[in-house]
Formats: C-alpha cells, structure tokens, sequence
C-alpha cells in the first residue's frame, strides 16, 4: 500500500490514521482509500472540514447550473414596453387599493360574487369527489404488491402522461369536444385530479407491509377483503389528507378556468373585472373572497387531521 | 367492548357516504352538471377528438416556433422558481420556530406566506397586467409570487424538521445567529431545497402554460392562438411538446435528486 499524500507531515491526526492503514486493518485500508479519493487533507497537511464527495458535487452542480440558468433568463427575459421603476409604483398604488379598499363597484352585486364563490367550491367538490372515487380503484390496480406489474405500470405511464397536461388545457380540450359549459369544466378537472390522486394513492398503498398481506391471502382472504381490511384501514389517513390537498388544488384550478375557459364562478368575475371593467376595488373583493375559502378550507383540514390521529 | 360496534362503525361509514353523496348531488344541480349527459356525450367527444385533435404532418412545419416558445417558458419557470426559492429561503431562516430569530417573526412570515400562497396565481397575473401589460416579465412575476409563498412555507417546514439537535448544539457553544445559519441551518436543509425548487419547477412549467394564456406569451400564448383560430392540429402538437417537455423534466428532477442525496 502506498503511503497516502499527508505521511510525515505535521498534523498527528492523518500520522496516526496512516499507521493504522498501514498494518493492514481493512477498516484503515478502506477509510484511507476514501480519504485519498476524496482528499480529505489539503496539501499542508491539514484535515479539511468540507469535502468533495459525490452527492457534494452533484449539489454544486445543480446550484450552478440553476443560477447560470436564471441569470440567462433574466438577461434575455422580453420585459415589455413599460418603465420598470413607473410600474412598480404603480402596482403599489393599485395593491393598495385593492387591499385596503376593496368593495363593489356597481358591476356585480353582493349576491353574484357570493354565488361565483359557490359555483367555484361545488366545481372542486364535484371533481375532488367523483376524482378521488375513480382514483381509487385506478391506484388499487396501479400498486405494485395489488395488481400485476404490467398492468401497474402501463397505468402508471398512462397516469404520468394525464398529469404532464396543464389542466386549464384539458378544460379548454373538452370545451370543444363537448360543448361549452359545466361538463367540459368538470371532465377537464378531473382528468387531472385522477391522475394526481392515482400517483398519491398508489405510493400509499406500496407502503403497505408485504407481511400484512401475504397473512391475509394466506387465510384465504379475496382481493376485495386484502383492500379493506388491511390497505384501506392502514392508509386512510393519508388518503384523505392527500384528497385535501387535491381539494385545495382544485378550488385554485376552478378559478383559473373560470377565468379563461369562461366556465363560470369566481374566476370568471376575476377576469371581467381585472380585465374589461379595470375595477381594482372589485378585484380586491373577489381576491379576499379567495383567501376566506382557503383560510377555511386550511382550518377544516387541520381540524380534520388533529382528530384523525387522535383517533388512530 | 360494545356488541353493536360493527353495526354502529357500518352506519358511520354509510352516513358518511350518503352525505357525501347528497353533498355532491346539490352541488352538480347547482353548477348544472349532469353526469348521465356527459358521460353519453364523451364517447363522441373522444372520437371526435381523435379525428380532430391530432397533430398533422402539416403541423410539424410550426415545430421550430413551438419549440423556442417552450424553451422560453422552461426558462422562466425555472428562473422564477430559482428566485423565489432565495427569497423564500431568506424568510423561512428568520422566521423558523427553532433557528430563527424567534419574536414575532415566525408568526409575520408565517402570515405573509399564507396569504402569498393562497391568493391564486390567476388573480396575481391579472394584479399585475393592470401596471406591467402583457410581457414576459409579468408572467415571471405572478409566477414568482405564487412560487414564493408555497416554498417559504415549504421551507418553514423542512427547516424545523432537520435543524433542531445541531442548533441547540451549536447554541450551546455559545454561537450566534450567522454561524448557526452557515455552519448548521444551510448544509442540514440544502437538499430539502434543492428537492423543492425542482418539485417547483415542474409545476411552475404547467401553471407558466396557463400564465402565458393570459399575459400572452410563451407556450400558453401560443396555444391560446392556435385554439382561437381552429388549428387544433397545431394545438394538439403544443400539447404533445409540453408533455414531453413536463416528463423529461420530471426524470431529470428524479436523477438529481438521486445524485445529491
């Protein structure tokens, strides 16, 4: 074995560790070898407190190549024909009217954005319902220890592709196919929160332990009996916490096609007022309107899941 | 134990169920969905759509076009979510439970980061066309601010799972508050970050589509133009390219965070 960089020098630490290595220990043997590839001792002699390990390098990469990424996009990013500096002052003045002073301004009433509120929430109670149903049994059979692997996989690649499409273009996909309105606003919503919750579900489910179940089916237990009896018992706490957040994800998504797909709600006062009437108060309003859904629906899953594991 | 457990556990679960039913019932009558109709009608829907709704051969003459839009919108949701991710690291340091400054930090960065991340991204594009118009910029911007209060919270969460032992320990020999963050708070929770941002970075692609809709530029504005004008051919071929682009996304985002960890 050839005697590491740091032999005879001064530091005593990397002596005493090259002596050990020396007489042939496998554990010496073994830490001098990865001290030598990743050089843990500077050239003087000296134990460095970072080292270069792989991961290390990998992390430096990636911070790097993120900064040079951005940088390059701020530099050739298309700012538009306005002055910056004007326009941030002006953003300024107009958020502060429209957190300070929001309000009605004659185009819809107190009753209209109350029901845009409603129709918003029924929209992502429909999909996050009828989603989480049918994701059920597609996460069911796209889990490796409950399905066949061919069958988990060509679902779960299916799945994958569903979830790469922006939803708002799987609404707007739909509003050709069958018409504007509440279908073609629900079909495209769902498609991607089935897609969502069979990826949640599913990884729940390969959690399972293997022994739970090769117990049951060796009792003689049916497939139906495996789900409820074990899988479903053992997840259901993280399934509806996931089918929360898909609730969540979905009220957003709602307003979103409201305001682009013209499917109604919220979103679709959003979008007259931000962008026919100008009607900063307005905006305001139905901005606010947002954040009280969201602040409830944040409070109900916190309460959900406080008795949930007070429970189990 | 109560002999009626069973009985009693098979009502919860059915009145559960029933309400939840019932629940979904009204609101279907009230936005005026009727699943009977659209289950009927998405047969022709998809048969039409696969008529219809298919790149063409003519279609890939636009490829070039589509893709530096794409590659522009890649850019910006990853510049934006790399910006975000420094702003928001910088906030979820001083407000952090454990590390941070304590005081009424936590809870002052805890309510801006709530309120950033619950106003939709839609509302803060539209907030911002009003002073900025339609650019690039703008949907930098909304995307920025949406990005920025979900990692803060993110990163709120990751820092006081991972910082708590080496802070105290660090606390114990008398260390202040920059060497903590430096020698214990950074190197315990970058690869919680890093795994973020590129958690980030694949949604902000799909929400920059929607974005771009509006402040009409990059894949979204393109899409929306295609749409408009009938050629589903081309839109369908958008589509297909930002599949692809979300996926292949998606397998880098998983090899690094392999090779970091």
């Amino acid at each position: 074995m050839t005697p590491p960089v740091w032999a005879g020098t001064r530091s005593p630490v990397p002596v005493t560790e090259a002596s050990t290595g020396a007489m042939g220990a496998p554990a010496g043997a073994a830490s001098a070898e990865t001290a030598r590839q990743f050089k843990r001792y500077s050239r003087r002699g000296k134990l460095k407190t970072r080292v270069m390990t792989k991961s290390n390098a990998a992390l430096t990469a990636t911070l790097v190549a993120f900064g040079a990424l951005t940088v390059y996009t701020m530099l050739t990013i298309n700012y538009g024909k306005v002055a910056l500096f004007d326009a941030f002052v002006q953003m300024l003045k107009n958020l502060m009217v429209m957190f300070f002073q929001p309000g009605l301004a004659g185009h819809f009433t107190a009753f209209d954005v109350f029901e845009g509120v409603l129709i918003t929430v029924a929209l992502s109670v429909l999909t996050t319902f009828i989603g989480a149903a049918i994701a059920f049994v597609l996460g069911l059979l796209a889990s490796a220890n409950l399905s066949n692997r061919v069958l988990a996989n060509a679902i779960k690649a299916v799945m994958s592709v569903f979830r790469a499409v922006p939803t708002i273009l799987w609404v707007l996909v739909f509003t050709v196919a069958l018409g504007l309105g509440a279908g073609a606003a629900v079909v495209g919503l769902l498609f991607h929160s089935i897609a969502y919750l069979v990826k949640a579900y599913s990884e729940c489910f390969e959690e399972v332990d293997a022994g739970v179940l090769d117990a049951l089916r060796a009792c003689g237990a049916s497939w139906w009996h495996v789900v409820f009896k074990a899988v479903v018992p053992e997840k259901i706490s993280q399934m509806l916490s996931w089918t929360f957040i898909r609730f969540e994800i979905n009220f957003t998504n709602a307003i979103a096609i409201g305001a682009i797909a013209g499917a109604g709600g919220i979103g679709y006062q959003l979008f007259l007022a931000g962008s026919f009437y100008f009607s900063f108060r307005e905006v305001g309003l139905i901005v606010y309107c947002c954040l009280a859904v969201a602040v409830v629906l944040e409070v109900i899953a916190t309460k959900l899941r406080k008795r949930y594991i007070l429970h189990s | 134990m109560d002999k009626r457990f069973f009985l009693k556990r098979s009502l919860a679960i059915g009145g559960v169920f029933v309400l939840l039913v019932a629940v979904n019932a009204v609101s279907a009558g009230f936005v005026g969905f009727n699943p009977l109709k659209v289950l009927a009608d998405i047969p022709g829907g998809i048969v039409w759509m696969a008529q219809n709704f298919m790149p063409s051969v003519a279609a890939f003459e636009k490829i070039d076009t589509i893709l530096i839009s794409l590659g522009k919108t890649v850019l910006l949701s990853v510049a934006s979510s790399c910006i975000a991710a420094v702003f928001a690291y910088l906030c979820a340091v001083i407000g952090s439970r454990e590390a941070g400054l304590g005081g009424p930090f936590p809870l002052i960065i805890r309510g801006i980061a709530s309120v950033f991340r619950n106003i939709p991204v839609v509302a803060w594009a539209f907030i911002l066309m009003f002073s900025f118009k339609q650019s690039e910029f703008t949907g930098f911007l909304a995307l920025f601010l949406g990005t920025f209060g979900y990692l803060t919270r993110c990163f709120l969460e990751s820092i006081d799972e991972v910082a708590g032992g080496s802070v105290e320990a660090l606390r114990a020999t008398g260390a202040g508050f920059a060497p903590i963050v430096t020698q214990a708070i950074i190197p315990m929770s970058i690869t919680a970050v890093v795994s973020w941002t590129l958690y980030m970075i694949e949604t902000n692609i799909r929400d920059a589509t929607l974005i771009g809709i509006l402040t009409g530029a990059g894949i979204g504005a393109l899409f929306d133009v295609y749409y408009k004008s009938f050629r589903y051919d081309l839109a369908a071929l958008v589509i297909l390219c930002i599949v692809v682009a979300v996926i292949a996304c998606e397998a880098i985002s998983n090899y690094v965070r392999r090779q970091i960890i």
